[in-house]
């Protein structure tokens, strides 16, 4: 859909500017207005993770005057594998200031302004009022829809985008012109249907592919040229190698956004089953490895997936998936005369297989609160973490 | 008893009873429908849609989940 400049454009370009954005320039559609409307863009970044790192780095290049970036977290080693732009001596930093260094390198001419907080209903609608434009590259639904809602609510277009394993998804959601993110997805599948990138993985290059097409919208949206996504989802599968577009329309019998709800309780981050199984009956793992030393006689169960096993795991543990608790297939496997240990990599899956063993009967199982990374941490940090 | 309808499920093809809905399709699918998007031969399906939309002959249905990574 073609849509009018979001952003109206600045006075003038500086002379070092025009020599640092002249192939936008000599482009006819782009040119000195659609340069100067970038120079005069408020975009925010939600996340400056694996689909923010690419983002952040193209719209600083650009031109776009004044980025902005939500996070809270800080740098990983395990992020240096798609967070391209956070480097080796940025682990441990707050991830909003290592993105700013790297912008700052990459185009001094734009204002960067921090948020180090997390994104929740007391805050959101304060923080993208400064804004003209948000891009969505957070890590979990119950963001996801506070950000869409948010900008329902302030009438703000927004570039979402999201990424698992070798697919993503992308479009542009503007209630104003368009459907929003709950005219496609109503509400996000129930809690450990679909797993996070922490717990299914994701192809690092993934986020480029994604990233660069999200800043190819902004770019179009702030300076009104070409066709932009809203009103459609683009599709990528990397493994076909494959791009599909399917239209969205708005659902006209969708409940109207009108005020901000919760989103935790919305997305229901473990449910409500498995917080009620795990309550009073979660060991931590230094516990765990008491029991092990006491040589008290239990049966420990790994309920990850067999790659993850393969990564690092508890000595003694045995493989079950999550999967086969849920169907029921494990029981069976599981003596009767042991009380049962259940972890998974940092305690919610092995929280919902708790509830599912508890209603089969066995009473006295136990989860490891944190999983496999807690036991990493608390007794054994010369094992790897993922 | 009338002929199924051959249609094109994620890119199989698939033969349904006549009359078969979108939701019908969902639920032949995944057991929760939240997190769940439909395309018919390229037009996402608004979810309060699905129960009076039938599968045509020939017709290409996509089911979309939800991802949350970034």
């Amino acid at each position: 859909m073609s849509l009018p400049p979001l952003v109206e454009p600045a006075d003038e370009l500086t002379v070092d500017e025009v020599r640092r954005y002249s192939r936008h320039l000599i482009i006819p559609d782009v040119g000195m207005d659609g340069q100067k409307r970038l120079k005069n863009a408020k975009v925010l970044v939600v996340g400056a993770g694996g689909l923010g790192s690419p983002a952040l780095l193209y719209l600083a290049a650009a031109g776009v005057g004044t980025l902005g970036i939500v996070d809270f977290d800080v740098v990983d080693e395990s992020n240096l594998q798609r967070q391209v732009i956070h480097g080796q001596s940025d682990v441990g930093k707050p991830k909003a200031e290592s993105a700013r260094e790297s912008i700052e390198e990459v185009n001094p001419y734009v204002n960067v302004i921090l948020h180090k907080e997390r994104l929740d209903s007391s805050n959101v609608l304060e923080i993208f009022g400064g804004y003209d434009l948000i891009l969505d590259g957070t890590d979990n639904f119950a963001t996801r829809y506070l950000v869409n809602d948010a900008a329902v609510l302030l009438n703000k277009p927004y570039v979402w985008g999201s990424i698992f394993r070798f697919d993503g998804q992308v479009s542009v959601f503007w209630n104003e012109y368009g459907p929003n993110y709950r005219d496609l997805y109503p509400e996000p599948p129930p809690p450990g249907m679909v797993p996070s990138c922490a717990e299914g993985g994701v192809l690092g290059v993934l986020c480029a592919a994604i990233g660069s097409v999200m800043v190819n919208e902004a770019i179009k949206l702030i300076t009104g040229i070409g066709d932009t996504l809203v009103g459609r989802l683009m599709i990528y599968d990397a493994l076909e190698m494959t791009w599909r577009t399917v239209k969205v329309r708005k659902d006209p019998e969708a409940e109207p956004i009108t005020e901000l709800i919760d989103y935790e309780a919305f997305c229901g981050t473990v449910s409500q089953e498995a917080q009620e199984a795990a309550a009073g009956s979660t060991i931590t793992a230094r516990e765990l490895k008491d029991m092990m030393d006491r040589g008290e006689d239990f049966y420990l169960v790994d309920v990850r997936e067999k790659n993850e096993y393969e990564i690092v795991s508890i000595p003694g543990s045995v493989l079950i998936p999550k999967g086969e608790f849920l169907n029921g297939e494990a029981f069976g496997k599981l003596p009767q005369d042991k009380r049962i240990v259940l972890h998974c990599k940092s305690g919610g899956r092995s929280a919902e297989a708790l509830a599912a063993l508890k209603g089969a009967g066995f009473g006295d199982a136990v989860h490891v609160g944190g999983g496999v990374l807690a036991w990493v941490n608390q007794v054994d940090p010369s094992l790897p973490t993922y | 008893m009338r002929e199924p309808v051959q249609v094109i499920i994620n890119g199989e093809a698939r033969d349904v009873p006549p009359a078969t809905t979108v939701a019908d399709v969902v639920r032949s699918l995944t057991s929760a429908a939240n997190g769940v998007a439909v395309a018919v031969n390229d037009q996402v399906v608004p979810r309060t849609g699905w129960a009076d939309t039938a599968i045509g002959p020939d017709d290409r249905v996509d089911v979309l989940t939800a991802v949350q990574g970034g």
